[in-house]
Parts: C-alpha cells; sequence; structure tokens
C-alpha cells in the first residue's frame, strides 16, 4: 500500500472546493445563497461514490434520479421555493423500500424485489427536499455488528490502522449492521444518511468510523417501510459527519405515521436550535456498571468525556443501572425470537428467491435454506427455540420481565433527576475482517454490550466521536436520554464534539480512476 | 440447557429451514454457545416482575373498521416469483 503524500497548495485548494468536504448544514447554506448548485454538489458526489467501490458501501447506485431530483431542486432554489434539506443528496440504508428501486437488506431472499412503495421515513426526506444517491449496504437483515453477514459482501471502513509513518493494510470493518451508512458518511460519499438500529446498529458503526449516529426515541420515527428485524426493538436514525447534521436530518425523519401504530402522535421539535445550547446545570449519571464492559483505552475516553461535560457546566453524578448485565443476553432472547416471527414472511410465495421443492413444505424450507445467510439462520432457529412449546415461559417470557428490570434501572435514574446518561459507545474501536465471531457468535455480540441496553428500554441515544485510540481509528462516547428529550442529546453531544479533538476524516486512499 | 442433534432438526423444521446433515453438529454448538450466553438470566430474582409490553405507556391506536385501501393487486403482485392472473401460484398444496 502506497503512503499518503503531504497535499501540495494548489491540491489543498482544490480539496478545500471539494463539495464533498462540506457539512450538511454548510452544503445546505450554501445552496440557498447560490454558492453552490445542487448539481454541482449531487456530480461531486456521484463522482465520489463511482470511485470508491473498493469500499463496497453502496448496493445499489441511482447516480440519473439523483441528478435528476438535484436540477429540479436548482429550479425551486432559484424561484425561492426551497424546502429544509433542498437539493442536499443522502444515501439510504437498503433495509428502507424505496419505490421502483430494488431493495435488498443484504439478503439473497429478496432477489430483486422491487418495492411498489416508498418507507415513511425517506419519504419524509425527499418531502423535505433531500434526494437519494443509491442504497447503501448492510449486514444481513441488520443482523451484525461489523457489515460481514451482507450478503453483497463485505463494507471496507475508509478508516485504517496506523503502522510506523504510513497504514496498515489490513481492512477495517465500519461497523454494523448500518455498515455502509457509516463508511459513505465517513469517506464523503454522501452528505448523511439513514441507518436502523436494534441493538446499536446506528450508534456503534457511527462510533467505529468517527461519525456522529442517533438512535431516537422508540416510536419517534416510523417503521413503515423499513424491512423488519426485532419490531419492538427496531428504530430508524441517521448517521452524518456532526451534531448539526444529525439535527437537521431527524427532524425531517422523525414524527407521526398512522401507518405505524407504535409512531408517536407528538410533534418534532426544531432539534437544531438545541445544538450549541448552554448545557450548564444538566445533571449527567455516570453508571459504575458500565466500567466493567470496556478496555483501558475506552475507560480513559469515558473519564475524558466526563471532564468535557463537567467543564461545560454539567452536574456528574454516579448512578447505577444493575441489571446492565443481562440487558445483552436477554436480548439474544427477545430478538431472535422477534426476528424468527418477522422473517416467517419469506417463503418464496409472494416476493423473493423461490427454491423448487417436491411439495410445498419443502419449497419453504429449501427457498430459506439458500435464501438467508448463517447468521440468519442462526438466529431465526434460535427464536423458534426460545419460543416453542415448553421454552416459552423459562425464556421468552423471563427475557421480557428481565427486559422491565432494565428499563426500571434507567425510570429510577430519570427520577432521581438525571437529564442523560454517559457511557462508552463501545468497548474497543473497530476490528478487522475476519478477526471476530469466526469460531463463536458471541464474541461479535458482545461489541453492543453498551448500546443494547438503550434499545431495550425504549430510550434514544447518539453516539458522538472522543477522539482516535493508540490504532488511529476512532472512539466514541454514547449519551442516553430521557424518552423523547433528543433535544438535549444534541445539546450534550454538540458540547462534547466542541471539546473533543476534531476528527480528520481519511484521505482517499480507495479512489480508482474511473 | 443444551440442544441436540434432534433439536436441530426440530428447531430447523420448525423454522422452516432445511438443514443438511453434515450441518447438524455445527449447528447445534452454535445454538449451544448461544444458550449458554443466555443461561445467566435464570438467576435473576423476576418474582412479582411484569413482562414489558410496551417500552411506551401508550394505549394502542384503532381505526374504524372501514376498507381503506384496495385496487392495487398487480402491485401486490408485481414481484411474485411465480403468478398466473391476479394469484400467486404455489405447488399443489391439496391432493
Amino acid at each position: 500500500m502506497k503512503h499518503e503524500k503531504t497535499l501540495g497548495s494548489n491540491e489543498r485548494n482544490a480539496f478545500m472546493s471539494d463539495p464533498t468536504h462540506l457539512s450538511l448544514a454548510e452544503a445546505r447554506d450554501a445552496l440557498v445563497s447560490k454558492k453552490l448548485s445542487a448539481v454541482e454538489l449531487t456530480r461531486a458526489h456521484v463522482e465520489a461514490i463511482e470511485k470508491a467501490r473498493a469500499l463496497n458501501a453502496f448496493i445499489t447506485e441511482t447516480p440519473e434520479p439523483a441528478l435528476a431530483a438535484a436540477r429540479d431542486s436548482d429550479a425551486r432554489i432559484a424561484r425561492g421555493e426551497a424546502r429544509p434539506l433542498e437539493g442536499l443528496p443522502l444515501g439510504i440504508k437498503d433495509l428502507y423500500c424505496t419505490k421502483g428501486v430494488r431493495t435488498t437488506a443484504g439478503s439473497r431472499i429478496l432477489d430483486d424485489f422491487t418495492p411498489t412503495y416508498e418507507s415513511t421515513v425517506s419519504a419524509n426526506l425527499w418531502r423535505d427536499g433531500a434526494l437519494m444517491l443509491g442504497k447503501l449496504n448492510l449486514d444481513e437483515f441488520a443482523m451484525g455488528s461489523s457489515n460481514e453477514t451482507s450478503a453483497f459482501g463485505p463494507v471496507v471502513s475508509p478508516w485504517r490502522r496506523k503502522k510506523g509513518e504510513g497504514f496498515d493494510e489490513a481492512r477495517i470493518v465500519p461497523g454494523g449492521s448500518s455498515g455502509g451508512s457509516s463508511a459513505a458518511v465517513a469517506a464523503r460519499l454522501a452528505l448523511g444518511a439513514t441507518a436502523t438500529d436494534t441493538g446499536g446498529s446506528i450508534r456503534q458503526p457511527a462510533a467505529f468510523t468517527g461519525t456522529v449516529g442517533i438512535k431516537p426515541t422508540y416510536g419517534r420515527c416510523s417503521r413503515w417501510g423499513i424491512v423488519a428485524f426485532a419490531s419492538s426493538l427496531d428504530q430508524a436514525g441517521p448517521i452524518t459527519r456532526t451534531v448539526r447534521d444529525a439535527a437537521i436530518m431527524l427532524r425531517s425523519m422523525a414524527g407521526h405515521d398512522p401507518k405505524d401504530t407504535t409512531s408517536v402522535d407528538a410533534p418534532v421539535p426544531d432539534y437544531e436550535a438545541a445544538v450549541g445550547a448552554s448545557v450548564k446545570g444538566r445533571r449527567i449519571g455516570i453508571p459504575k456498571e458500565y466500567r466493567i464492559g470496556g478496555g483501558a483505552e475506552i475507560n480513559a475516553l469515558w473519564d475524558q468525556g466526563v471532564a468535557w461535560l463537567r467543564d461545560a457546566g454539567a452536574e456528574i453524578v454516579e448512578i447505577s443501572l444493575p441489571h446492565t448485565r443481562y440487558a445483552l443476553p436477554a436480548y439474544y432472547i427477545i430478538a431472535p425470537a422477534e426476528a424468527s416471527s418477522n422473517l416467517a414472511r419469506y417463503d418464496g410465495v409472494r416476493y423473493g428467491l423461490r427454491e423448487k421443492g417436491r411439495d410445498i413444505v419443502d419449497m419453504f424450507e429449501k427457498t430459506r435454506a439458500k435464501g438467508f445467510g448463517a447468521e440468519v439462520r442462526r438466529r431465526v432457529m434460535i427464536g423458534a427455540y426460545v419460543l416453542s412449546h415448553g421454552y416459552y415461559d423459562a425464556y421468552y417470557v423471563r427475557a421480557q420481565k428481565i427486559r422491565s428490570l432494565i428499563k426500571r434501572d434507567f425510570d429510577e435514574a430519570f427520577a432521581a433527576g438525571v437529564d442523560a446518561v454517559l457511557t462508552p459507545a463501545t468497548p474497543s474501536t473497530a476490528f478487522a475482517q475476519g478477526e471476530k465471531g469466526a469460531a463463536d457468535p458471541v464474541e461479535m455480540y458482545l461489541n453492543d454490550i453498551f448500546t443494547v441496553t438503550v434499545n431495550m428500554a425504549g430510550l434514544p441515544g447518539i453516539a458522538v466521536p472522543g477522539g482516535l485510540g493508540a490504532d488511529g481509528l476512532p472512539l466514541g462516547l454514547q449519551l442516553i436520554g430521557r424518552p423523547f428529550d433528543e433535544a438535549t442529546l444534541f445539546s450534550l453531544a454538540a458540547a462534547l464534539e466542541s471539546a473533543a479533538p476534531k476528527i480528520e476524516f481519511p484521505q482517499p486512499w480507495w479512489t480508482k480512476a474511473k | 440447557m443444551s440442544v441436540d442433534q434432534a433439536t436441530v432438526r426440530r428447531i430447523a423444521h420448525l423454522a422452516r429451514i432445511a438443514v443438511e446433515d453434515e450441518e447438524v453438529e455445527r449447528l447445534g454448538a452454535e445454538l449451544n454457545a448461544i444458550l449458554d450466553f443466555v443461561a445467566e438470566l435464570s438467576s435473576v430474582d423476576v418474582d412479582g416482575v411484569e413482562p414489558l409490553t410496551s417500552v411506551l405507556p401508550m394505549q394502542m391506536k384503532k381505526r374504524s373498521d372501514v376498507v381503506t385501501d384496495g385496487g392495487v393487486a398487480s402491485d401486490i403482485l408485481a414481484n411474485a416469483p411465480e403468478k398466473e392472473d391476479h394469484y400467486f401460484v404455489v405447488p399443489k398444496v391439496v391432493e
């Protein structure tokens, strides 16, 4: 692998004028003030995507519709009719159904499924003027923490480990399941991306790539039109390069939807207004039980995060969340149980792959054996087991009771006056492809140890970069908030973002000439 | 609790996933690794605790029991692996 050369002054000018280096907020302002056109902005991203195929972040690229939408946006801006996200190019996780554009969920079983409808959350983004660059790679059915279970191959992180003056050749994972989303945003292939989070699938990939990811409160975003994994845990959210950008995207994505009975009919605040607001006097809980889950490096960053919030005027209190250690095992009963039920629909009858069989049951079994990858098969089988006769009470009902205890821990902390909880986002920096989970699936599951409690309790959680580890890879912190208090999370995350060392995203070593 | 090979085959059939004979042993080991991981839950005192059914205290929303959609048979069949007119085609299920 070749070493990166230092940028000369001409190259630096070109680098600065590359619109893919703008934040979403900066691009929005540049479009509205006509310093940049939506077509220029979109073309720059389309070209970056074409040159970045080595990262495998996209399953489907949609450059022509993106450029057509950009031309419409330029016309709207010219007429003074710009909407909140007018002309901003985004990537969409390929778990969101997109009308007329193949949707795979990272699985072979959906074959060339092309929805005849649009997911509510993506429709909300298009309503506000954003445009789609393509569909982003992910772990199959969002089951994974490294994007290695995708039927379309693993995503490569734009980040590399340091080695002497250069970089190690090992291919680093971008986290998962939203690995295409995190890699695309970190590699500046999109201004932002949609993602989903069932046990950490927004926050862990964000932490691994130095990006920001928020899983909002359960019910904040509609799940309609998003391929279901575990319905009581799944939530949609954005991955972006700044806290402000996440606030802008979430405002458009969130909101009540009559088509999802669990979506909440409550007004969506202007989250961007919370970015930069004072955090003076906010009470931040530090759960002592989280001290055991990570390494020395992440614990040191956690201490640093405490100091940053204290310096910003927040009050730090130690809290106890005693059932934390049971969250991950309970999750690995509840999530597979719901998955086995949700994935029963892939039967080779109505859509997707069909394998011929000697009768209908044989057709079901062969279709599902061929269409599902190893991790999905494993989880569907575990789910079928814990829901089966004689085991339902011992496993599933017990796990749901433990879930009540986990939620009660948080309820008590919030009742005692804590505004948010600060924890690490992941136990360590990202690992390389093939390094984890090959012999024992549980090894991979442990990646979600800090994030999964948040889904179990239905709370909002945001991952925000804190700096780089000794290996040169990003490390993230997590803030957990009260239900529907995403605004406070944005204020606190912005305070961390401004105190932390600025993340310099990697230079494009992955670029190939067209 | 640990699963044996007969149980692996039973679960696979419940899940409607065909398994090859040579996969059964490995699958059993993987499933047992997961079951070992969740085993510590049996030590938690859950007496008197209600199972969580919704993370938010909310009333199930209801709507009037009327037709609100329809006439989209072609859309519904658009992705069918095998279809005839407005029907999904499956292998014969009745003798």
